[in-house]
């Protein structure tokens, strides 16, 4: 389709031209609904934490407080983007950005279904992880240049723990990849068809696990929010923030948040392929559902956890969260590394053929 | 001039800009923030020269990893940049002499002479789908193996070095260590203990009043 709007466009454009507006185009149709997703992700997560907690949430902007997300958003939008005397101007306005573009940046490799993809590149999940691992530049710059006591801890805090992780997290990935043989995330997805059991959370079910608790760090999500850690130093890295300044830091960490489920959902739990595959009676009643349902399902499901544990978990120390990552995570990812190779040596399973 | 073009002159300016910027700054926060533009600059024309695989390495090691450290370190330095710039003016001529001198140098290694394109000849095209990651990956298991398990072992001894340099076993009356499998394996009956005590009655409230007076 936008080789056709490509090439149509290209007969009175010049080529760059026709090429920049067209991949503007497939930009504009993949942020937008995740930019709508994140608004209502934040409802979502207030009213699970509220139901979970025994109160109602919002429930006033809208029916059952639908439209809250938006009112949020004007609120914050007309509010006084308030700069601090002392702050580095340049750096100060530019750490917000450099926080969410990356974030927006790695939906480009993300399939959504098949041949659903922006780019379809052969190191894709290295792109989203490199890409990823430029996110935290917004969180040091934003603590110093705000030339607050508070926000520079935060941003010490962040970029410790965020390198830390990130380790733990590309050595889950290289098991993925094992299994997989290629680094294409659609060729990831296409190597788990066949229904529940051949998806890659069996062989790699410690991996899921790392993985995941690996994107609660980078995403500063609860039990590892100590970067924000409001107890001891205030609201960490984005304390002098104001107005939309704080909201672009808000929009990217829950843009983070989606990023990593839809990550999980395609490298461990099958993508867009039906968990009823190759189920006699269960497949041919749910055929008619199209696979990027199902992936949203996944990723949904995904999402609750990152609330759910945000409702029941208290914040880690810090020391033990640097142990946890460092002492506990990498090893374990390191050993089934091995594992996975021996696996792959003895052909085990649907998943090594 | 093709979009691949344009490209490649968007990101090879931003690369050279930010490099320049990077030594001329005077904050050297700043100066690491501009060497994190160039790397990815640079990596991005890595990746339109084919070397995907190498570029995203590059972000990911270089601006992912190593500068995230290096920032961390410059930025809790307090440096008095005043006395770093004394004699700026006194020295420069050494300096603009060394910096021709080893411009010269590069020129006569890296230029047209020994890089020109009717020395190496055109670069290959692959297509689409060709894989860069396994061409490298084939490249280092076989070819360069040896060389690759040296490499290795020298990260290792690194490594190594830097954890005996850097670790200090305190003895335990100085500073208290966690021991972790002991916190873990702890249970409310190590917490909490039940004594037995005979009851006590307290003297009656006149008498005190008595023993007041």
């Amino acid at each position: 389709m936008f080789n056709a709007l490509q090439g149509w466009l290209s007969i009175f454009l010049w080529d760059w031209l026709a090429i920049l507006m067209t991949l503007v185009l497939q930009v504009v149709i993949v942020v937008l609904p995740i930019m709508i997703a994140v608004a209502f992700l934040t409802l979502a997560e207030r009213k699970v934490i509220g139901f979970m907690q025994v109160r109602m949430g919002p429930n006033r902007v809208g029916p059952n407080g639908i439209l809250q997300p938006f009112a949020d958003a004007l609120k914050l939008i007309m509010k006084e983007f308030v700069r601090p005397q002392q702050s580095n101007l340049y750096l100060f306005i530019i750490a917000p950005v450099l926080a969410l573009a990356p974030v927006v940046a790695a939906w480009a490799v993300i399939p959504f279904g098949e041949g659903a993809v922006v780019s379809d590149i052969n190191v894709g999940v290295m792109y989203v992880l490199a890409v990823s691992s430029i996110v935290v530049y917004g969180v040091i710059i934003a603590g110093w240049a705000s030339n607050s006591k508070y926000a520079f801890l935060g941003a010490l805090r962040a970029s410790a723990q965020k390198v830390s992780y990130e380790i733990a997290m590309g050595f889950a990935l290289v098991t993925v990849l094992m299994v997989a043989g290629s680094m294409n995330l659609t060729e990831i997805v296409h190597g788990q068809q066949g229904g529940f059991w051949n998806w890659y959370w069996i062989p790699l079910l410690p991996m899921l696990a790392v993985y995941f608790i690996s994107g609660l760090a980078e995403t500063n999500r609860t039990p590892f929010d100590v970067v924000e850690g409001e107890a001891e130093i205030v609201a960490g890295f984005h304390v002098e923030y104001s107005s939309m300044g704080f909201g672009v830091f808000m929009l990217a960490e829950y843009a983070m948040m989606v990023l990593i489920s839809f990550m999980t959902a395609i490298m461990f739990l099958g993508g867009w392929y039906s968990p009823f595959e190759n189920i006699p009676v269960l497949d041919p009643l749910t055929a008619w559902i199209p696979g990027f349902i199902w992936l949203f399902l996944k990723v949904a499901f995904l999402l609750f956890l990152f609330l759910w544990f945000r409702a029941t978990f208290p914040r880690y120390r810090y020391d033990q969260l640097m142990r946890l990552g460092w002492k506990v995570l990498i090893p374990l990812t390191i050993v089934w590394v091995f594992v996975v190779g021996v696996m792959h040596y003895f052909s085990i399973g649907p998943w090594f053929n | 001039m093709t979009f691949e073009q344009l490209i490649f002159y968007i990101l090879a300016a931003i690369a050279v800009i930010s490099s320049l910027m990077m030594i001329s700054v005077n904050n050297p926060v700043k100066a690491a923030l501009w060497l994190v533009l160039a790397f990815i600059a640079t990596a991005g024309v890595w990746i339109t020269a084919q070397a995907e695989f190498l570029g995203i390495v590059l972000i990911l090691v270089y601006a992912g990893a190593v500068m995230v450290l290096f920032l961390f370190v410059v930025m809790m330095l307090d440096i008095n940049l005043v006395k770093l710039k004394e004699g700026f003016i006194r020295y420069l001529p050494i300096g603009v002499l060394a910096a021709l001198g080893i411009f010269a140098l590069m020129y006569m290694v890296l230029g047209p002479n020994n890089f020109g394109m009717d020395v190496t000849g055109e670069p290959v095209r692959f297509d689409a789908n060709h894989s860069n990651t396994t061409m490298i990956g084939l490249a280092l298991y076989t070819v360069h193996v040896y060389a690759f398990i040296l490499a290795a072992v020298l990260l290792l001894v690194g490594i190594v070095a830097a954890i005996a340099l850097t670790i200090r076993r305190r003895p335990p009356h100085e500073v208290k260590y966690q021991n972790i499998d002991k916190q873990v394996k702890t249970q409310a009956r190590d917490r909490f203990e039940m004594i037995k005590m005979q009851p006590v009655k307290e003297k009656p409230v006149e008498n005190k009043k008595e023993e007041d007076e």
